[in-house]
């Protein structure tokens, strides 16, 4: 076969443009897919059970989890921190050390991480099952938006769980930095518990209450647009699980930097 | 009527349908039958407004579908039904659930007047006491029986079978052919059966179309379509049936009565 000059060059040239053109064109779809789930989320009516069923799955039983994640978690800050304190001789700082690392960063980010693992790969699943079994195709024919019966009620139980699942895990995580510090390294509760009053502000609180909602939102996008435009077969709807996990985590650790350089 | 002109369709540069033309009579049941991969399936989805065509119309009662706004376009769907292939009935409700939700969803009927109409549909389709089963407890017969009550709960004027009887076995072909039969008499619908189970499939429909190199190459009766001179159909009709069929038909008898009914083979 023979192959022209002209070609030689801009075959290679072509491909490499056809990368950001499939980028942005992915880009482009999952934001009319934002855009459709957001508009009928205000369009009545509101699938109100299916809110309620899907908070039950995202949030309610994520909880066991998000308490064991939280624990830990809180448990190795109250180690790593009492190390660093001890070096400097201020121990008594523990407790907002512990509080601010969970509320401002910790708290959100892990229980994001840990909801995408358990809940969001699972509902990327569902949808991309019911998409390669045609089952969306039949709400479309029944003349019903697949967005308010799939996306609709994921998003909005994303955008209550999540927040909520957070401050679970703030709290377990500063009680598990207490077990740490104050029972076994012996940092008065007092103190703990005090300074943290102390050395902390609403505006804390807020940083983290912002990041979650946005991380919740974020999770059911991802998650649902996968599952929404998984290929065929059971191969498509395992490689649209591992993206819809992976998009999101990485999302979510992109957002949180965006976000704390903003509400800095 | 529903007339559809002139379909064309591409995906991914190869073009499925070139062209494909085919008028539907009030109360028609046209056989849509085809070598597989030659866009079948397509041809219905189009005609569903499940995908929309690159260009070619959809006529159906003076309205063109391919030209119609979401919201007239959702209007115009509740008047037509689609059996899916493997019958996409929703697997997390149980079969009356699966009934019942479009009668839940689409009109104000109550919970009683909702449960005595799936009753009665599921008795129709043969289904009954099979109600608090889930999909996946079905074998493919009943699931399709399922989805069949599913499609017709609503009373649609266009129905759509997408290859109803794929994957089944003889006798349970034959009793879906009969159920579609049945309830086209009860519910007079016209329609569209995407269908290899050939000829078993002409006993219950009024014409058949061929559809062969991304165009409807025939559109005649089940009678006509043995009679044809166009080649290719013939062959088609010939590699679909068995040998002996043609020559000693009586020793299949299920697909003897077909052919009988469609007027026996040239």
């Amino acid at each position: 076969m023979r192959v022209s000059g002209e070609s030689l060059i801009l075959t290679p040239i072509r491909r490499l443009g056809l990368i950001p053109l499939s980028v942005l064109g992915e880009l482009g779809r999952m934001g009319l897919f934002l855009g459709r789930a957001v508009f009928y989320t205000f369009a009545p009516p509101l699938k109100f059970f299916r809110v309620l069923k899907q908070i039950r799955f995202i949030g309610l039983d994520s909880v066991l989890v998000i308490v064991l994640t939280g624990a830990f978690t809180g448990m190795v800050i109250g180690f790593q921190g009492y190390y660093t304190l001890s070096r400097v001789g201020s121990t008594a700082f523990l407790g907002p050390m512990v509080a601010l690392s969970l509320l401002r960063e910790l708290g959100p980010v892990m229980t994001a991480l840990m909801v995408t693992g358990r809940a969001g790969s699972a509902v990327t699943a569902e949808i991309g099952i019911m998409r390669i079994t045609e089952q969306i195709d039949e709400l479309e024919i029944l003349g019903l938006s697949p967005y308010r019966y799939l996306v609709v009620p994921n998003l909005l139980a994303a955008l209550v769980s999540v927040p909520l699942l957070t401050a679970i895990f703030n709290v377990v995580g500063i009680l598990g930095g207490y077990l740490v510090g104050g029972r076994l390294l012996g940092v008065n509760a007092g103190t703990y518990f005090g300074s943290m009053t102390d050395y902390m502000g609403s505006k804390d609180v807020l940083v983290g209450l912002y990041k979650s909602i946005c991380f919740g939102g974020l999770i059911a996008w991802v998650c649902c647009y996968k599952g929404y435009t998984a290929g065929f077969g059971a191969e498509g709807v395992s490689r649209a699980t591992t993206q819809a996990v992976v998009l999101s985590s990485v999302l979510i650790l992109v957002f949180d930097y965006l976000l704390t350089s903003v509400l800095f | 009527m529903i007339s559809i002109e002139n379909l064309h369709k591409s995906f991914g540069g190869v073009e499925v349908l070139k062209g494909a033309s085919l008028d539907i009579q009030d109360g028609e049941v046209v056989a849509l039958i085809g070598p597989s991969g030659e866009g079948k399936s397509v041809f219905l989805k189009l005609m569903a407004g499940l995908l929309r065509p690159d260009s070619g119309r959809i006529v159906f009662n003076g309205k063109d579908l391919c030209s119609l706004r979401r919201a007239e376009l959702v209007e115009l769907r509740n008047r037509f039904g689609f059996l899916f292939q493997n019958g996409a009935l929703f697997d997390s409700m149980t079969v009356y659930d699966n009934v019942a939700f479009p009668l839940r969803e689409k009109t104000r009927q109550t919970e009683k007047e909702i449960e005595e109409r799936v009753l009665r549909e599921l008795e129709q389709v043969g289904l009954t006491g099979a109600d608090d089963k889930y999909p996946a407890q079905l074998s493919g017969g009943m699931a399709k029986r399922a989805a069949i009550a599913r499609a017709l709960v609503l009373s649609p004027e266009i129905m759509l079978f997408d290859e109803p009887t794929t994957g089944l076995d003889p006798i349970i072909v034959n009793s879906i052919h009969s159920l579609i039969d049945v309830m086209h008499a009860r519910h007079g619908f016209s329609g569209i059966v995407v269908s290899h189970a050939i000829p078993a499939i002409f006993a219950v429909v009024q014409k058949v179309a061929v559809l062969y190199g991304g165009v409807i190459r025939f559109v005649g009766t089940p009678k006509e379509i043995f009679k044809t001179d166009d080649g290719v159909v013939r062959d088609f009709i010939r590699g679909s049936l068995p040998a002996e069929a043609f020559r000693f038909g009586e020793q299949i008898p299920v697909q003897l009565n077909a052919i009988e009914k469609a007027g026996g083979v040239s």
